[in-house]
C-alpha cells in the first residue's frame, strides 16, 4: 500500500519536473526568437566577411574558411585540438576497453580492404583542397576515423591503430607540431602563430597534416571506447559487442573466435 | 512554376522535415531509435548548411556530427541499454 502511495507520488513528482522542462524550454524559445527579430531589425551592421576577404592573399590559403580557422584564429583551432586530446584522456580513465566484435566474415573482409584505403586516400584529398575550396584538416581527419570505426567493426579490436604508445604520440602530435610552430614564429621574433606571408602555406599544410592524424586517431580511439586492448586481446563470452555480434548471425569462417557460451 | 517558387517549396519541406526529426529524436523514449533519428537529423541538416551556402559546415556536420558521433552514440546507446537490463535482472533494486 505504502509501496504504490510513494510510487504515485514519483510519478507526479516527475510530472512535475517535465512540466517545469518544458515551461522553460517555451521561455528560453520565445526569449531567442525576440532577440532574433531585434537581431533582424536592426540591420546589417559591419560584418567581419569584408575584412576576412581583404586581408585573404597574405594568409597562405586561399579559401577563407581554413583561412579563418588556422591563420586568422588558430589559437582557437589550437585548444579545439587540446579540447579533443582531453576528451580522449577522459575516455582512456574508463578503463580498458571491450575486446570488440568477432573477426569479419570474407565478404565483409574484402568490403573493408576496398573502403579503408579509399577513405584514406579521400582524407588526403580533403586535407590537401582545403588550401583552396572546402575540405581541410577535421573533415580529413573525420573520414581517418571513419576508416578506424569501419575496421573496428570488422573484427581488428584496437580499430587499425598502432600500441599504446606510439598511439600516444599520433595522439598529441596535433597540439605538439601546432605549440611547436607557433613557438618558433616567436623565436624569429614573430607573434605566436603569426605567420609571415612567405611561408605561411607551408606552415599552415604541415600543422594541418599533424592535426589530421592526431584528430582521425582520436576519434577512432573514442569509438573503441577506452585504453587500447593488447595485441592478444580476443572477443569473450564477457564481452557485449561479441555478445551483440552473436545475436545477429553471420558466416564466421573461424569458429574457434567465436565467443563461448 | 517559377524557379524561386520551387526553392521556396524545397526550403519549406527542408525546415519542415529537419523540425520534425529534431522532436521525433528529443521524444523518442528508446535511447536506439532517438540515436538513429539524431544521425537522419545530422544527415537533413548538412542539407540545410549546403543549401545555405556553407559546404565546409555541411562537410563537417555530415562527416562528425551524423557519422562519428552517431556511431559513438549507438556504441554508448547499446551499453546503456545492457547495463539497464543488466540491473533490472539482478533483482527489486530501483
Amino acid at each position: 500500500m505504502s509501496m504504490s502511495q510513494s510510487e504515485s507520488r514519483a510519478a507526479e513528482r516527475n510530472r512535475d519536473l517535465s512540466l517545469l522542462v518544458a515551461v522553460s524550454l517555451a521561455v528560453l524559445g520565445a526569449a531567442l526568437t525576440w532577440l532574433y527579430f531585434i537581431a533582424l531589425s536592426a540591420g546589417a551592421a559591419p560584418r567581419l566577411a569584408d575584412l576576412a576577404y581583404e586581408r585573404l592573399p597574405g594568409t597562405g590559403v586561399s579559401n577563407p574558411v581554413t583561412a579563418v580557422l588556422l591563420n586568422y584564429r588558430a589559437y582557437d583551432t589550437l585548444m579545439e585540438l587540446a579540447v579533443l586530446l582531453a576528451a580522449l584522456l577522459g575516455i582512456w580513465s574508463l578503463g580498458p576497453a571491450a575486446p570488440g566484435f568477432q573477426r569479419s566474415g570474407a565478404v565483409l573482409a574484402g568490403m573493408v580492404s576496398w573502403v579503408v584505403p579509399l577513405l584514406i586516400v579521400t582524407g588526403g584529398y580533403l586535407l590537401w583542397v582545403g588550401g583552396y575550396a572546402p575540405g581541410g584538416a577535421f573533415q580529413a581527419g573525420a573520414l581517418l576515423g571513419a576508416a578506424g570505426v569501419i575496421v573496428r567493426l570488422a573484427g581488428d579490436p584496437r580499430a587499425g591503430l598502432p600500441g599504446e604508445g606510439a598511439q600516444r604520440w599520433l595522439l598529441v602530435l596535433g597540439v605538439l607540431v601546432f605549440t611547436l610552430v607557433g613557438l618558433g614564429l616567436m623565436a624569429f621574433g614573430a607573434g605566436f602563430l603569426t605567420y609571415p606571408p612567405k611561408f605561411a602555406k607551408w606552415l599552415i599544410l604541415l600543422i594541418e597534416m599533424a592535426a589530421t592524424v592526431a584528430i582521425g586517431v582520436a576519434l577512432a580511439a573514442a569509438y573503441v571506447g577506452g585504453r587500447p586492448p593488447g595485441p592478444e586481446a580476443q572477443p569473450t563470452a564477457e564481452d557485449e559487442d561479441a555478445l551483440t555480434a552473436a545475436e545477429t548471425p553471420t558466416p564466421d569462417p573461424t569458429p574457434a573466435l567465436r565467443p563461448q557460451p | 512554376m517559377s524557379q524561386l517558387t520551387l526553392l521556396i517549396i524545397f526550403d519549406g519541406v527542408l525546415l519542415v522535415t529537419l523540425l520534425a526529426l529534431a522532436f521525433a529524436a528529443v521524444l523518442s523514449p528508446e535511447p536506439r531509435r532517438a540515436v538513429m533519428l539524431f544521425i537522419a537529423f545530422g544527415l537533413w541538416l548538412s542539407l540545410v548548411w549546403a543549401r545555405l551556402r556553407a559546404p565546409d559546415v555541411a562537410l563537417a556536420e555530415a562527416a562528425i556530427g551524423a557519422g562519428l558521433g552517431g556511431a559513438l552514440m549507438l556504441a554508448a546507446a547499446r551499453r546503456a541499454a545492457r547495463t539497464s537490463t543488466r540491473s533490472d535482472g539482478g533483482g527489486d533494486e530501483a
